[in-house]
């Protein structure tokens, strides 16, 4: 889902990259006056996580392959601003160090996995999580969907990206100056992929890793009382 | 930092272990392809996209490879997992300078 360089034309990439500046200023501002301290070590796992779990692709149907993004499971546990500036970092560091995604590309590409991404998982999570508690059955079974929802959403952006492109801007010959699939192709295809293989993975990434959590950190959440399974099987020891 | 964490900090660490694991898919993500890819795709190469495709070419490490590492699949496992190695680090780095401009007078407020 990283945009290369070239597969949108700077009339698209620009404008993206004009849309990131006052989100990120936004984001940074929430960080600073939201996250504690404490926190800091939390953010920076998360970014890491979320760069690391690009880097496992998997195959997708037709060839191709995919991989998930973390960016819901971020927003669960530091909010969707947080998040964003996590996710935006592994994005950024993607594209400067590893050439994975565009230079011109790193607004659209944080637009779509960085920022619609966390944000449609996060209130997806809070919608389905409804009342019930952080860790319980109906909160794993929100952040799965969350997930699910969050990727297919950064996909089928992408995919509108790549298909307006053919049918904004043709060379003088008529043939297309970017991306060549328009949008009756690039979306259907970039959904099938996502909807059947890349989102039911982001979504099981997305709880297992809440439910870990659960396990180890509940703290996160304001979840007390818990503790982690191996002082749990210490006390039952003893007991 | 680490103690309180330390079990995050771990499964992160078997996740950039892991991470050859995502060498197996071969296949190019859909609209990510390279110039010859594309070339045999559709049979021409778009305009804009010549001029802009080569944008950036001081990536040191493209497609989380070392070039020192790349005869053999062990050899490429090593180079991605070094490449996780030095995203992890290099992002965990960034995080900690933004985390100096929050206020430590907000630390633990509610606890």
């Amino acid at each position: 889902m990283h945009i290369p360089d070239g597969y949108i034309g700077l009339e698209t990439a620009v404008p993206f990259l004009g849309a990131m500046i006052p989100i990120w200023r936004k984001a940074l501002q929430k960080i600073k006056t939201t996250l504690k301290r404490k926190h800091i070590p939390v953010l920076s796992i998360g970014a890491a996580f979320s760069f690391t779990i690009m880097m496992f692709n998997v195959p997708l149907p037709g060839g191709s392959s995919g991989h998930a993004v973390g960016a819901v499971l971020l927003a669960i546990l530091l909010g969707p601003w947080a998040a964003c500036i996590g996710v935006s970092l592994a994005l950024i560091i993607q594209a400067l160090i590893f050439g994975d995604g565009g230079i011109w590309a790193i607004g659209a590409n944080c637009f779509n996995m960085a920022f619609a991404m966390p944000f449609i998982g996060y209130y997806t999570y809070k919608l389905l999580k409804g009342n019930a508690e952080h860790f319980s059955k109906r909160a794993v079974f929100a952040a799965a969907a969350a997930g699910y929802i969050g990727l297919n959403a950064a996909a089928l952006l992408t995919a509108v990206e790549f298909g307006i492109q053919p049918l904004l801007f043709k060379a003088a010959d008529g043939t297309p100056l970017y991306a060549p699939h328009p949008l009756w192709v690039a979306v259907p295809v970039m959904m099938f992929e996502h909807l059947l293989i890349a989102g039911p993975i982001e979504g099981a990434v997305t709880a297992l890793a809440y439910l870990y959590i659960g396990k180890t950190n509940p703290e996160l959440l304001g979840v007390k009382g818990q503790k982690n399974i191996g002082s749990q099987m210490k006390e039952g020891a003893a007991v | 930092m680490m103690k309180k964490y330390k079990n995050l900090w771990i499964a992160l660490g078997v996740l950039v272990l892991l991470t050859p694991l995502g060498m197996l898919a071969t296949g190019t993500a859909w609209g990510e392809w390279g110039a010859e890819e594309l070339l045999e795709m559709i049979g021409f190469m778009p305009k804009g996209m010549e001029k802009l495709s080569n944008s950036w070419t001081l990536a040191p490490l493209p497609d989380y490879s070392l070039s020192a590492l790349s005869n053999g699949f062990s050899q490429e496992a090593a180079g991605y997992i070094l490449s996780a190695i030095i995203g992890v680090l290099v992002t965990v780095a960034v995080i900690q300078i933004i985390g100096k401009f929050i206020p430590a007078e907000q630390e633990g407020a509610n606890e």
